[in-house]
């Protein structure tokens, strides 16, 4: 605890349990808030955004006060932003941190783009191979159709 | 050991080479006979839920000459697709009355899905503009019996390379043998750059061009197919390109010995009738092929081979 409260120049306020997803692309923010119903969400939630970063040049924070999260919501983060941060933190103090990247496979996340696309017709689990993890590209299991960044839409 | 009991085939990459030759192999030997009643007792379900004219008959002739039964619809307002079921549903319940299931569907992927919900192999004959593996197969077959070999061969694919289903299965398959892909087509329908650079990836070659008189003379096999007006936004683009892609008897003076024209049929107005008697025409017996080497695909799938 006094590790942490002695950052004094914390921009964004430290929490006391909860999730920091940090090394958001800036202008991916309101995104990742959409994506995780940030927005509807009752708890606590802080953030900021252009903040200096080296890695990125400018990056987004999030700190959400009482809430984990479970992997296959993480993942939907990575696909938007895939150099943010998970941090989750227990009384102050940092329990667990790790970076989040797609994994090769991303199943029930993602819609596939293409109307024809029979996963937009019947109940069918939507699977995707990933093909480029920076400009996003994942292969549609059944359509074989490629989604991209800009044709992206979650379930 | 090429092992192709029970396996589905959804897409041409489905299987690897050694299997692609090893059909072809067996549907050279169903040419030579093709009445083998060696499936006596099976029942070979044809589910079209979008209509088809020569699919659906190949393969129940194919199956036929097998000595298998075949039930099935050939259109799905004849299905209960038309009462809201769903395919998931369709496909499970047919799955208890044939040994394996023969399916085209308007939706892509709609064959791969019904893969994983069959108790019985699915072979996909048309998932939507997606695959049509089993047309590829006959397009190899032909191109084999007619060159001697898929190797190192100068192919011509014309007429809509962006949306034909059966150019983008040629490309997949083809490309693994060295070939020289000359690409014709308006340039609104030139092929996809994911084909281009699997051209490339495979070690195969290609060149563009807008007329079919470029490379008529250098040419084994002359691909033609459908440019559909359905795939312009403008129908004035349609109309300015529709005619550069017909095939004319005069076209083929100096055409190459050995060349010979197909075309996945049904033909509109690519391939003048003039062309028909000629040396070069090739798509009637093409369609012929179909059977053979459906024949051999549905025996080794029901393990009969």
């Amino acid at each position: 605890m006094d590790k942490v409260m002695n950052k004094k120049e914390l921009i964004v306020s430290a929490i006391q349990n909860g999730t920091v997803i940090d090394h958001i692309q800036a202008d991916k923010l309101f995104q990742v808030i959409k994506i995780l119903n940030l927005d509807i969400c009752s708890n606590q939630i802080l953030f900021g955004t252009n903040l200096i970063s080296k890695k990125l040049n400018r990056k987004a924070i999030i700190k959400i006060q009482g809430k984990f999260f479970e992997r296959d919501e993480i993942s939907k983060i990575s696909i938007v932003s895939p150099y943010a941060t998970l941090i989750t933190i227990q009384d102050y103090i940092v329990t667990e941190k790790y970076n989040l990247s797609l994994p090769d496979k991303i199943e029930g996340i993602v819609k596939c783009f293409n109307p024809k696309c029979i996963t937009n017709h019947e109940l069918v689990l939507q699977k995707f191979n990933v093909l480029d993890k920076d400009n996003i590209k994942l292969y549609c299991h059944y359509c074989q159709k490629i989604t991209k960044q800009e044709t992206l839409n979650f379930i | 050991m090429t092992q192709i009991k029970n396996r589905n085939l959804i897409s041409i990459t489905d299987f690897n080479t050694e299997e692609y030759k090893y059909i072809l192999d067996l549907a050279a030997e169903f040419e030579k006979c093709p009445v083998q009643n060696i499936a006596d007792g099976k029942v070979v379900a044809t589910l079209f839920f979008e209509p088809s004219t020569r699919t659906r008959l190949s393969f129940e002739s194919a199956a036929s000459k097998l000595g298998a039964k075949v039930i099935g619809f050939s259109d799905a307002t004849n299905s209960s697709a038309a009462k809201g079921e769903t395919l998931a549903d369709t496909i499970k319940t047919v799955a208890c009355y044939a040994d394996l299931i023969v399916m085209r569907h308007p939706l892509e992927g709609s064959a791969r899905w019904a893969s994983e919900v069959s108790g019985v192999p699915i072979i996909n004959a048309g998932d939507g503009a997606n695959q049509h593996p089993t047309q590829c197969l006959l397009d190899l077959y032909s191109i084999k019996k007619t060159q001697g070999t898929l190797e190192n061969l100068n192919i011509a694919l014309v007429g809509d390379l962006k949306y034909g289903r059966t150019v983008h299965s040629l490309v997949d398959a083809m490309s693994n043998f060295n070939t020289t892909f000359h690409l014709v087509s308006p340039e609104s329908l030139k092929l996809p750059s994911t084909d281009k650079m699997h051209i490339k990836e495979k070690g195969s070659k290609y060149l563009q061009s807008t007329k079919i008189q470029d490379v008529i003379d250098k040419v084994d096999i002359l691909y033609m197919t459908r440019v559909q007006r359905e795939r312009f936004l403008d129908i004035q683009d349609y109309e300015k390109v529709k005619n550069t892609y017909l095939l004319e008897k005069s076209m083929l003076t100096n055409a190459k010995d050995n060349m010979k024209v197909l075309h996945p049929l049904p033909r509109v107005n690519e391939i003048n009738t003039d062309v028909d008697d000629t040396l070069q025409a090739y798509y009637f017996q093409q369609a012929k092929n179909g059977v053979y080497v459906r024949q051999a695909l549905i025996a080794l799938i029901l393990g009969l081979k």
